[in-house]
């Protein structure tokens, strides 16, 4: 990850910015020196370690959540850039001790992980599918859009089967 | 990551100001070249001019006989948008084709257009198309904007605003992906334009995308996959690196010509 001082140990010369947003439903602020990604604002500032970095150069997915809906690589976009709009991460799914997100059930069920380090930017990335796709999806459709999701454990097969399964399950959930 | 000061205009107009005020700034629209280029320290703009708050420049439309796409459109949206999907649905395909679903919510035409990467897809449909590439200062044809790789005929205060694209009578693209970084190891785009019919090619030239007036003359004879039977590209001058030689290439240019002419006569 590309290293960054941290808050408080910065220079003079550092031109800080001011940034609001939404994250997850609640309004959250930072004064942020404008090199800091999406993600660092994320993981480091708001302590919201649910989104991976995995490669840290926009291959991988691991990092994805939505930025006003839609799936996005929050290692590949500025913190700065996303001021004034609105972002969900993976903790943003389903409210903390309620039931799982179907998606997050749909990946449990069927074993669409094993050590579950790509498991949120897959999650992100399937929610955001079913949203533009629709519920009924074809292995080859989901494959295809799992283009920039990669995941070094599962061999894809079980997680393409949790997200249709997902997929279907959302359609009779209130979770969006 | 080097320092640099974060400026966010909400006209053209005053993001080209900040450029003429500013020594080395840069414009950023989705980031998603400039921010890897960034990271790896290959870039280090003290300055940094958002474009992606400005309203207004990233729509799509008709304007008589031609699409009109705002510079600040992503790629998600002129894939999905039905009036590119009625008017070049080709143009719409290749949309689909760049990077992934991520990518393609956060990058946009102008910033491929100027960046002029020789491995990305835009460019072979705006040469192909003969598109015209809208500034705040001036109107450029794309024999005169593209200007080899990673150049462009930009000035340091110019912006792109839109891209306004003839409708062709028939057109597709083919693009062999990379299977690592999804951009084209070749990529051919063919139109069939009242004016004649153009073939250009990416991935492939080590000056970025180029025309192949060779396939042009036999396609305009008669517009069908047979027409370039016999026909070759030299591999002299192609790119050769670990992911295919330039005789690899030149075949790919070949094959994939007759396969966009194909795909093209299938569609009208
Ligand atoms: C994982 C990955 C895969 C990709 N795969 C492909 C692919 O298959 N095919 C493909 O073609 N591309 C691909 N890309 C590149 C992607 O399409 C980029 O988004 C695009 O090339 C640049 O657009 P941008 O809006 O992100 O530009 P930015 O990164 O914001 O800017 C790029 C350059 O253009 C300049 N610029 C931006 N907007 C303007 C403007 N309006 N006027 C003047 N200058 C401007 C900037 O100053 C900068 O120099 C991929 C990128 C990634 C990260
Ligand atoms: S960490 Fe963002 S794509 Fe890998
Ligand atoms: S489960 Fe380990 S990387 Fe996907």
């Amino acid at each position: 990850m590309t290293v960054l001082p941290r808050n408080g140990a910065r220079t003079k010369r550092v031109h800080m910015a001011k940034i609001s947003m939404i994250v997850n439903g609640n309004p959250v602020t930072g004064n942020i020196d404008p090199r800091t990604l999406l993600v660092q604002f994320l993981r480091e500032n708001l302590r919201l370690t649910g989104t991976h970095v995995g490669c840290d150069t926009s291959q991988c997915g691991a990092c994805v959540v939505h930025l006003d809906g839609k799936a996005v690589k929050s290692c590949t976009t500025l913190a700065v850039m996303a001021d004034g709009h609105e972002v969900k991460t993976i903790e943003g799914l389903a409210a903390d001790g309620a039931p799982l997100h179907p998606m997050q059930e749909a990946f449990r069920e069927h074993h669409g992980l094993q050590c579950g380090f790509c498991t949120p930017g897959m999650i992100m990335t399937a929610v955001d599918l079913v949203h533009r796709k629709g519920h009924d999806l074809s292995d080859h459709l989901i494959r295809e859009e799992l283009e920039g999701n990669l995941c070094r454990c599962t061999g894809y097969q079980n997680i393409v089967a949790s997200i249709a399964a997902g997929a279907k399950a959302m359609a009779k959930s209130d979770l969006a | 990551m080097y320092e640099f000061k974060y400026h966010r205009p909400s006209t053209v107009r005053q993001a080209a100001n900040l450029l003429i005020k500013n020594e080395d700034a840069k414009l950023i629209a989705g980031g998603h070249t400039l921010v890897p280029v960034m990271k790896q320290r290959l870039a280090a703009p003290p300055h940094i001019i958002d474009l992606s708050h400005i309203e207004g420049v990233d729509g799509i439309e008709m304007k008589g006989r031609s699409l009109v796409i705002g510079a600040l459109a992503k790629h998600a949206n002129v894939a999905a948008s039905p009036i590119v999907g009625e008017a070049i649905p080709a143009l719409a395909e290749l949309a689909g084709l760049i990077g992934d679903p991520a990518v393609r919510h956060k990058g946009t035409i102008g910033g491929s257009l100027a960046n002029n990467d020789p491995t990305a897809d835009y460019p072979a449909a705006v040469m192909a198309l003969g598109a015209t590439i809208v500034t705040n200062k001036r109107k450029l044809k794309p024999e005169e904007f593209f200007q080899g790789l990673f150049t462009t005929a930009l000035e340091s205060d110019e912006i792109i605003t839109k891209v306004s694209f003839p409708v062709p009578k028939k057109a597709a693209y083919i693009k062999f992906r990379n299977q690592a970084s999804r951009y084209a190891l070749v990529g051919v785009f063919v139109a069939r334009l009242p004016s004649g019919v153009r073939v250009t090619v990416t991935g492939a030239g080590s000056d970025g995308v180029f025309r192949v007036e060779a396939f042009e003359a036999a396609l305009q004879k008669r517009f069908s996959p047979k027409a370039l039977d016999g026909l070759t590209v030299p591999a002299e001058g192609l790119n050769s690196d670990l992911h295919g030689s330039a005789e690899y290439r030149a075949h790919l240019i070949g094959v994939l010509a007759k396969r966009a002419v194909e795909a093209a006569n299938n569609r009208a």
